[in-house]
Formats: structure tokens, C-alpha cells, sequence
């Protein structure tokens, strides 16, 4: 059992939590990522890593309330435990030699692109970040991006706070005015690291993207998180989350990641019932 | 007494009920039938049975006491050898181990070792109650990576000559492939749970979530004041052919179906963890794990047929296994080898939500050729003969290929060219000083009891090792 240090709202769909876990906070590095259980008879769910603190043995993982395991992990509070918590899985993300990085988060992807822009601007790299938000409630983390970049762009889909549009603008925008990146890394929705790539692949600037694909172990063993990669068959579990973007073929994974569609509706909808009566 | 030719039968769940439960198909024998399943033993001198098993168990010895109806002496004498009985007793591929080579067989039917194991193991699992004899601790540390059957054996050998014993387990139930492979209605769980239950009493240390490779790495267990450490991480990355549409939605591979029905209990109501009920599912490939991907596929609903390039004769399944599977009825496409899989797509509605799942897998019609450098028969294609085989998913169950995750953090530690790790086959020796290793790590999907084999292999030999370095 594991238990739940810190319980804080990010926002109204996004829970950050500090997870005891000595052993996988002593290794955990950024763009690792853990499996967790919230019960006995649980959905095991991968959870890439927002945070460690080696000292106290705790990880942080920051999740958005989407499906039936998100909604019966966010019932639990500060004190109580999650019935397996395991990790560091995956490669971490590679920052050695990095010296100006331009790092992209969209929605709940910021919470991991953070940690990767906090390991560069500790190695002394020169950060630009661009987090996007539908709109200004769904903002998360901009002060530790503030701290963590020396330039920051907020965006939003509809303008209610920072710039109003989408995250390929500005970054279009910095290229085009003639900043020059070793690479861009883009950590959100699918469609947004499609976009990103779009984007970056006509100026050939490298561009790295954190696939968070459907996993069932997560230690390469089911093969259910396979994407293609470069024409071949990769495993996001060992060989990955990261991979060059110019070579992951997006429209197959989007069409994977819906692949338990109406699983997924149903659960949340049979357990927003349960949760109500529950209040009630 | 005249002999019966034949062994006594298995009673089993008929067909027709059993295509629609979970629960195991063979019931086991009661005490009568396992006396006179162990009266056909000739008893004879040279004892063949046992060059035929992996561990070496006495069969003679524990036959004779069933026959005398010493059932816990026969069980003492079966767990001096094996630490799984009751495991090996329901998966061990006896028709081509111990029972291929009884002398009784020559003439008729073998005795029904396996069952005869089973039954030993079941009485004393229902009927034991008295405590285990354990052994002086001999101060020795060893850790064990991975709860498989290499893993266990290992551990429980270790254990009962006073090691203390650490199996680290990467998910988060002990068990490995006979919890997340072998399905329910072969292997019931709560059999894994007790074999493993018997191994604590021992003073074996299991801890689950913990990943070998990334947790903690091999050469920290040496830190952690481990003295040797055993790899049996088993098997890896599922293969898959390479052939258009394995990326539709539909398509899993044997692993990953298998993990969400057995591990994950996705056949039950209400389960967290979803999994596809298919009206009509194609199995690729002809062994053990196919079976059992197609077993469990039919269970949840589906017609199911098993896809295999070649012929009857050549499927590398348990005959009783694929026995199990006609009588339920699963079809088998043979010397068909697949080319496609299909998918539904309709290019005036990108929405629409069928959009990527599987309609169908194009196969091509084989015959067998001369035989290949293995002896096994080659099939080959018959240009023109592709037809399609309408199904809604695709299991590939054609093997894996060892986990990556051990070699790549071990300096030291050889591998082969497919990633399997390099070993003594007598000890399990690896190229790295106090690591040993055994089972599908080392020689890529293989059986339980092979697993065993070498597990017990890897306890003598690390036994050797530190009682010399003291």
C-alpha cells in the first residue's frame, strides 16, 4: 500500500498527489513515468512522473479526472493509500548537450513537460515554454513554469487569460523571428503534438514527443502500448515514452487511443451516478 | 487383475458448459480412481519416468504411496523435487515428459502421472494442517528476480536449505505467467495463490511492484548485501508479423489479451480493466498460448478460430489442450498463413466510430513443403488461393522475445543475438559473477516446467557457489 502524502485541486478536472514511494522516488527521473492501482480490484494506469523528492521519498503525479480510474483515485484523500504504485518505467527524457529548448505543454501535458523544463534550466539550457489551456479555470502550474523558463507564453483557446489561440502559433512565431533551438519538446494532447511537429518539421528543428499511449504493465511485456515509430513497431513502455516526433505516425495512435471508447463512457458515467447517491 | 489399457479418464465440465464459464475444465480424480490410476504402475526397475522430468521427482516412490494410500507421503515425496505440484500437476506437458517414456506405454496408455501429481497436490492443499519443517537459516542472502515458475522454484529450493530468499516481482501479484497467462479454467488462481502461500511459510520474501532494471538494478541487489541474485524476468515483447492493419483497433497480442482476462479479471462483471467481447476472433499461431487465447476468446463470447500455417500434426500445442478446444468448439483454419488484416473505413465519415477496428483477416491457403533445418515440414504459399475470413479481432499468439529491461542496465551480463541472456545450461551461470538465470529469459517462450528446470538448476548451483565461498 501506498500512501497519499499530499492531496491538492489544480483545477477542477486536475488533482495534484504526493505519493510515498521511497524506491521509485529515488530513481525517478523527468519523462519516466509509474503504474498505479487504486484498489485491489483496480485498472492498473500509467501516470507520468510531475515531481519527485528523494529526501522525503515521495512522487508527485498530477492526473485529470477523465475515465473511472482518474474519478475512484481522486475520491481518495490526504492519509489514505492506492493499492500499488510502481516505477520508474520508461527512459527518461534526454537533455545532455541541450543548450536553448523550446518546450510546449498543452492542458494536463504541462504537469510533465515541467519537470523536463525544470531539469534544463537547472543545467543551465536557456527554456522557452508555451502551456495552453482551453480557457483560464483549466490553468495549471504557470508560476513553476515562470520559475523554470526565461520566457513563458500562456495561451488560451478562447483568450480568457494570456494570448488567445493555439501553442504552434507562438512557437511558429519564435522560429520565424529567428531564434534558433536545439529542440523543441511537446508534451500534451495528440492532435496538439501532431500540430507541433507540423510545425517544427519544415525548419528540420528535432522535435521530441511523450506518448502516453494505452498500457496494461507497463515493463514490456503486453505490447498493448505499441505505436509506429519510423515504419517499425515500438514499444512506449521500454522505448519510449519519448520519441522523435518527425517519425511517430499520430493518426494511428489517436485512433488506438479510443479504442475503449465506450468502455470508458460508461464507467464514468455508472460511477458519476454511484458518486452522486453517494453525496446525496 | 487384468489391466486396463487406458488411463482412467479425466472427469471433466462438458463442453457445452464449459465454453460459457471461467471455471476449470478438468475436475480431478478421487481417491479410488487415483489408487487404481497408480495400480497400473509396473513398478518397473529402470524407472524411465524420471529422465523424462524436468525435476527429477521420484514418480515411482510417490506412486507407490498413493497405491498404499500414504497421500501425504506421496506429497512429501513429489515437494522434495518440485515446489509446484499442483501446478505442474494441471499444465506440465506429461505426454512428452515423464509419461512419454513409461514402459507401460509401449503397449497401452502410460500411467496418468500428471493426474495422479494433481491429485497428490489437491488432497494435501484440501487436507493439510500441520505445520512445515524449516530449516536452520544459513545466514546466505540471494534474490530472485521475477514470481514465475523458474523464479518460485528457485526460491522455494533455495528456502528449504536455509537461504533467506527476496523474490522481487514487477506487477503487482505473485505468479507471473501462471497469473497473467495461463487462464482460470486451466490454472485456477487460488492454486497459484496457496503454492506461493506455501513458499512465505518457508520464509521467502516476495515483493510485488518492484522492477528489476529500473526499481533497483541488479548490481544494487549485490549493494543491498545480496549474495547471488536469480534472473528469471521471463518473457519479453510480444512478435508480431509485420503484416498491414496489426495497428487496428481489435488486434492484441496473445500477451495483452491474456494479461486483461486473467491478471486484470476483465471476464468478469463489472471489472475496471476493459476487453474487447468480439462476435468472431482469428487466433494466430498453434501453441499452448494460442489455445488459451482462443479458449478464453470463446468464453467471452465469441466464434473463435485458430489461424495456423501448417497442418494438425505439426501444431505445437498439448494434444489435450487442443483436444479441449475442438470439443468446445473452436475451428481450425490449418495451412493458412495470414497476409492482412482488414479494417472498416469509411472515407465519407472520418468520424464515424467504427472507423479502425477490424472487419476481416486475409489469409493465403499453404501446403507443406520439405522439411525445414528443425525437421518440421515448411509450408508454402499457393499464389492466388487469399480469401477472408470475417472477424471483428486478431490475436497474435506467434511468441515473444526475452525482456529488455535486465540486459540493458546489467553491465556484464551477455546476451544472445535475441536478447536472451547466455547461460551454463547445467547451472544457469551467466557471463556476470553470482548471477544466474533460467527459464523464457533465457531460452525465449518455452514451458512451465522447463522454467522449473532450470530454476532448480540455478538453486544447486548458487547453493555451490556461496557454500565455497565460505
Amino acid at each position: 500500500m501506498y500512501k497519499i502524502i499530499t492531496k491538492r485541486e489544480l483545477n477542477p478536472t486536475v488533482t495534484m498527489m504526493d505519493i510515498y514511494a521511497p524506491l521509485v522516488a529515488k530513481k525517478a527521473q523527468a519523462g519516466q513515468f509509474i503504474i498505479l492501482r487504486v484498489d485491489s480490484d483496480g485498472e492498473r494506469i500509467p501516470l507520468t512522473v510531475a515531481g519527485y523528492d528523494r529526501e522525503k521519498g515521495t512522487v508527485e503525479i498530477i492526473f485529470q479526472i477523465v475515465g473511472g480510474t482518474t474519478m475512484r483515485l481522486n475520491q481518495k484523500n490526504e492519509g489514505e493509500f492506492i493499492a500499488d504504485f510502481v516505477g520508474p518505467l520508461g527512459c527518461a527524457t534526454k537533455t545532455e548537450g541541450l543548450k536553448k529548448v523550446c518546450i510546449v505543454g498543452g492542458g494536463v501535458g504541462c504537469a510533465i513537460a515541467l519537470p523536463v523544463a525544470r531539469k534544463l534550466h537547472e543545467q543551465g539550457a536557456e527554456v522557452h515554454s508555451i502551456i495552453g489551456f482551453r480557457n483560464k479555470d483549466l490553468l495549471i502550474l504557470e508560476e513553476e513554469f515562470k520559475a523554470a523558463s526565461n520566457k513563458l507564453t500562456v495561451m488560451t483557446d478562447d483568450g480568457s487569460y494570456g494570448r488567445q489561440g493555439v501553442v504552434t502559433v507562438p512557437l511558429k512565431e519564435a522560429i520565424e523571428s529567428g531564434e534558433h533551438y536545439d529542440e523543441v519538446i511537446a508534451i500534451g494532447p495528440l492532435i496538439m503534438m501532431k500540430c507541433v511537429v507540423a510545425t517544427t518539421k519544415p525548419y528540420n528543428i528535432p522535435t521530441t514527443v511523450s506518448m502516453n499511449p494505452i498500457m496494461i504493465d507497463g515493463t514490456g511485456m503486453c505490447g498493448g502500448c505499441r505505436l509506429t515509430v519510423g515504419g517499425k513497431t515500438r514499444f512506449a513502455c521500454v522505448d519510449g515514452p519519448d520519441f522523435n516526433g518527425f517519425e511517430v505516425d499520430f493518426d494511428e495512435a489517436m485512433a488506438r487511443s479510443s479504442m475503449y471508447a465506450d468502455f470508458e463512457k460508461r464507467e464514468r458515467e455508472g460511477l458519476c451516478n454511484l458518486f452522486k447517491k453517494e453525496a446525496d | 487383475m487384468a489391466l486396463q489399457p487406458e488411463k482412467h479418464r479425466m472427469p471433466v465440465q462438458s463442453p457445452e458448459l464449459r465454453a460459457h464459464n471461467f471455471k476449470e475444465v478438468a475436475l480431478g480424480y478421487d481417491e479410488e480412481t487415483a489408487v487404481s490410476e497408480a495400480l497400473r504402475c509396473l513398478n518397473c526397475k529402470n524407472r524411465p519416468c524420471v529422465e523424462g522430468c524436468p525435476v527429477n521427482i521420484s514418480i515411482l516412490e510417490f506412486i507407490s504411496k498413493i497405491r498404499s494410500r500414504d497421500f501425504e507421503g506421496a506429497y512429501k515425496v513429489i515437494s522434495d523435487s518440485s515446489s509446484l505440484p499442483a501446478v505442474c500437476g494441471r499444465v506440465c506437458p506429461q505426454e512428452t515428459q515423464c509419461e512419454s517414456k513409461c514402459t507401460l506405454g509401449i503397449k497401452f496408455e502410460p500411467v496418468g502421472i500428471g493426474r495422479l501429481e494433481r491429485f497428490v497436490a489437491d488432497y494435501h492443499n484440501a487436507n493439510y494442517s500441520g505445520g512445515i519443517e524449516l530449516p536452520v537459516p544459513n545466514g546466505h542472502r540471494v534474490a530472485v528476480v521475477g514470481s514465475g515458475p523458474s523464479g518460485l522454484t528457485c526460491a522455494g529450493d533455495l528456502a528449504k536449505k536455509g537461504y533467506k530468499v527476496t523474490v522481487f516481482e514487477a506487477l503487482h501479484l505473485a505468479g507471473g505467467v501462471l497469473v497473467y497467462g495461463i487462464p482460470e479454467f486451466r490454472l485456477p488462481k487460488e492454486i497459484v495463490k496457496k503454492e506461493v502461500e506455501i513458499l512465505t511459510k518457508y520464509g521467502v520474501d516476495v515483493q510485488t511492484n518492484v522492477v528489476i532494471g529500473k526499481t533497483l538494478t541488479v548490481d544494487e541487489l549485490f549493494d543491498d548485501g545480496f549474495e547471488a541474485v536469480f534472473i528469471g524476468s521471463g518473457a519479453g515483447l510480444p512478435r508480431f508479423m509485420g503484416i498491414p492493419g496489426e495497428s487496428l483497433k481489435g488486434v492484441y497480442s496473445a500477451n495483452e489479451f491474456l494479461t486483461r482476462s486473467n491478471l486484470m479479471k476483465a471476464y468478469l462483471d463489472g471489472a475496471h480493466t476493459p476487453i474487447m467481447h468480439a462476435k468472431k476472433v482469428a487466433v494466430v499461431g498453434g501453441g499452448n498460448v494460442a489455445m488459451d487465447a482462443a479458449r478464453t476468446a470463446l468464453r467471452l463470447g465469441a466464434e473463435v478460430y485458430i489461424v495456423y500455417r501448417r497442418s494438425m500434426d505439426e501444431l505445437p500445442a498439448r494434444k489435450e489442450e487442443v483436444g479441449h478446444a475442438e470439443e468446445e468448439g473452436i475451428k481450425f483454419e490449418l495451412l493458412r498463413n495470414p497476409v492482412e488484416i482488414l479494417g472498416f473505413d469509411d472515407p465519407q465519415d472520418r468520424r464515424n466510430p467504427k472507423n479502425g477496428f477490424v472487419t476481416g483477416l486475409k489469409v493465403i491457403k499453404c501446403e507443406l513443403g520439405e522439411p525445414d533445418e528443425k525437421g518440421r515440414r515448411r509450408p508454402v504459399e499457393i499464389p492466388g488461393s487469399e480469401y477472408v475470413i470475417p472477424v471483428d479481432c486478431v490475436i497474435m499468439a506467434i511468441g515473444t522475445s526475452p525482456n529488455p529491461l535486465i540486459k540493458n542496465t546489467t553491465a556484464g551480463l551477455e546476451v544472445n543475438r535475441h536478447g536472451g541472456i547466455v547461460v551454463e545450461e547445467s547451472t544457469g551461470k551467466t557471463s556476470k559473477e553470482g548471477v544466474y538465470a533460467g527459464g523464457d529469459a533465457v531460452t525465449g517462450a518455452a514451458t512451465v516446467i522447463l522454467a522449473m528446470g532450470a530454476g532448480k538448476a540455478a538453486a544447486r548451483a548458487i547453493d555451490e557457489y556461496l557454500s565455497s565461498k565460505t
